[in-house]
């Protein structure tokens, strides 16, 4: 046990490492905090379509060869995120399917690109830890460790100030509307926010895996609460746990950093089932 | 004053519409009770009236929307999802969302209004249950009590007392009248043309062709008598 923590602090003298973590704790907790609305309001496919555009996105600034791949990425997702809830609130065209061929038709032409115009000798390489996020923590720069915090602080300001709209527009959104809460701006605000932590997430876990980052802990604090300020809150502290565990244990044991802290979140979710399972079986 | 008008208003989904050319206003402090048969237009009407659907033509006029105090509202069937985690309490305060504004918090007013609501409706002691493992009755009320934060001036219901037991449902009508007669206008949605006629002021008949008038013109048209001895119309 000694060893591992002398090893820890041995890590800790980096400041990639230092960096790393604190980035990993803002994302976690961005993407749990949106991440119920996100799987109530039965928009999670929205996420996982915006992942992909993120990655085509990621392609072409790799292509163009941006000093600041974020520059790009951002408002491309964003864009597509507005596109996405339009195109969802059109009865005509089926939502899933726009989501369906956006995001795999960013998939498809990122790929293409990075294959015909990257110059790096290890291609597969490069896809890989776009898809699966394995180094991109660890190769932060400081102004993108800067920016992630602003972000961040940017979700966590708006999800605090606007909670309660948040919440009636998750509920009941016909409600809301008729009672005079503009649940359209809402929506916005929301697809928006997601497209920002989707960006910001990518960085963590690599656009493949956002969706599980984002809905693995919302789904197991609903397996124990049924408040929704309490799963708010469980699915927050389950998220940066589990990031920070997953992340640690990343360093130590030298597995992939977003697939480990998925892996932990897997993990949580089936410890909480477990409980949650007990706990209804005892009060009823 | 006209605190609601309708001109020539075409009501429908995606351009099919339910029905045609209606004209009628409701006055601050009337109780308008709107009847007629399954698909007949109703809830269509209610969610044209509330904006939630556009009017395929003419239009809903609704007077001083700002100074108002906001429009309650309860659907005939909310559709929440099985698994959604929320308490009586954070859905009756819900209600109170239209009165803050862009403040990010429930002011103490708000909290101890959607107490009272609770209380009028009986629910107080389940205002931390999950809204989802009540019974359907106590959903009802609960919703109920949300509208009732939400009502400055005008409430529009659609059939409140469906799921209720019939002490419920007495209760349910002698509060709506209270309402009423506290200054609240009533717009509600009933197939009991009994109840329909002992409490509203006035009536709209909803088909072809609708009728809308007070509660004793209505009972001398034609199309009143034949409806109100078909004892109690189709109750559903
Ligand atoms: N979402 C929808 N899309 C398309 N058509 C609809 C939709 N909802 C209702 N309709 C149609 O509009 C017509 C009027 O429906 P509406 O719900 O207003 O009836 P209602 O008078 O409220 O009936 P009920 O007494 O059963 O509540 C019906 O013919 C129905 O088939
Ligand atoms: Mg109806």
């Amino acid at each position: 046990m000694s060893i591992l923590i002398e090893k820890l602090i041995l890590y800790f003298e980096y400041p990639f490492v230092r960096y790393a973590l604190i980035v990993g704790i803002l994302i976690a907790l961005c993407s749990s905090l949106l991440g119920v609305t996100l799987v109530l309001k039965r928009f999670s496919f929205i996420g996982d379509g915006l992942s992909h555009v993120a990655f085509g996105a990621m392609a072409i600034a790799t292509v163009m060869k941006l000093s600041n791949h974020m520059l790009l990425i951002l408002p491309v997702t964003v864009i597509c995120a507005i596109l996405l809830l339009r195109t969802g609130q059109n009865a005509k065209i089926k939502g899933d399917a726009a989501v369906a061929m956006i995001s795999v038709g960013a998939l498809a032409l990122g790929y293409l690109l990075m294959n015909i115009f990257s110059a790096s000798a290890n291609l597969a390489g490069d896809v890989c830890s776009t898809l699966f996020g394995s180094t991109s923590i660890l190769t932060l720069t400081k102004t993108e460790v800067w920016l992630c915090v602003a972000l961040s602080v940017v979700v966590i300001a708006v999800f605090l100030l606007f909670y309660h709209k948040i919440f009636a527009v998750t509920f009941d959104e016909d409600f809301a509307k008729a009672t005079g809460t503009k649940a359209d701006q809402y929506n916005l605000l929301i697809a928006v926010i997601i497209a920002i932590i989707i960006v910001l997430a990518m960085n963590l876990v690599g656009s493949l895996l956002i969706s599980a980052l984002v809905i693995f802990p919302a789904l197991s604090a609903m397996r124990l609460f049924k408040n929704f300020k309490s799963v708010i809150f469980c699915s927050a502290i389950l998220s940066v746990f589990c990031a920070v565990l997953g992340i640690l244990t990343s360093i130590l044991a030298g597995t992939p950093v977003g697939s480990t802290i998925v892996a932990v979140d897997i993990a949580a979710f089936a410890i909480c089932s477990l409980i949650g399972g007990i706990w209804g079986g005892v009060k009823g | 004053m006209a605190q609601l008008t309708c001109n020539n208003l075409t009501i429908g989904y995606d351009g099919k519409t339910v029905l045609k050319g209606l004209n009628f206003s409701v006055n601050s402090g009337d109780y308008l009770c709107i009847v007629g048969e399954n698909g007949s237009g109703k809830s269509t009407l209610m969610k044209t009236i509330l904006h939630l659907l556009a009017p395929l033509e003419g239009s809903v006029i609704i007077e001083n929307k700002q100074h108002s105090g906001g429009i309650g509202y309860l659907p005939q069937q909310t559709v929440v999802q099985k698994d959604f985690p929320a308490s009586v309490l954070e859905i009756v305060i819900s209600g109170c969302l239209n009165r803050c504004g862009l403040r990010p918090y429930y002011s103490r007013e708000e909290k101890q209004l959607s107490r009272e609501n609770m209380e009028k409706m009986g629910i107080s002691h389940l205002s931390k249950r999950c809204y989802r493992e009540l019974s359907g009755g106590q959903q009802q009320r609960v919703l109920l009590a949300r509208a009732l934060c939400a009502a400055g001036k005008m409430l529009l219901l659609d059939e409140p007392v469906s799921g209720l037991d019939p002490k419920a449902t007495a209760e349910m009508y002698e509060l709506i009248q209270k309402l009423n007669e506290e200054g609240i206008t009533i717009i509600m949605i009933s197939h009991d043309i009994g109840t329909a006629v002992n409490y509203a002021s006035h009536i709209l008949h909803m088909g072809n062709p609708y009728f809308f008038g007070t509660k004793d013109e209505y009972l001398d048209s034609s199309i009143g008598k034949a409806f109100s001895t078909q004892d109690g119309g189709s109750k559903a």
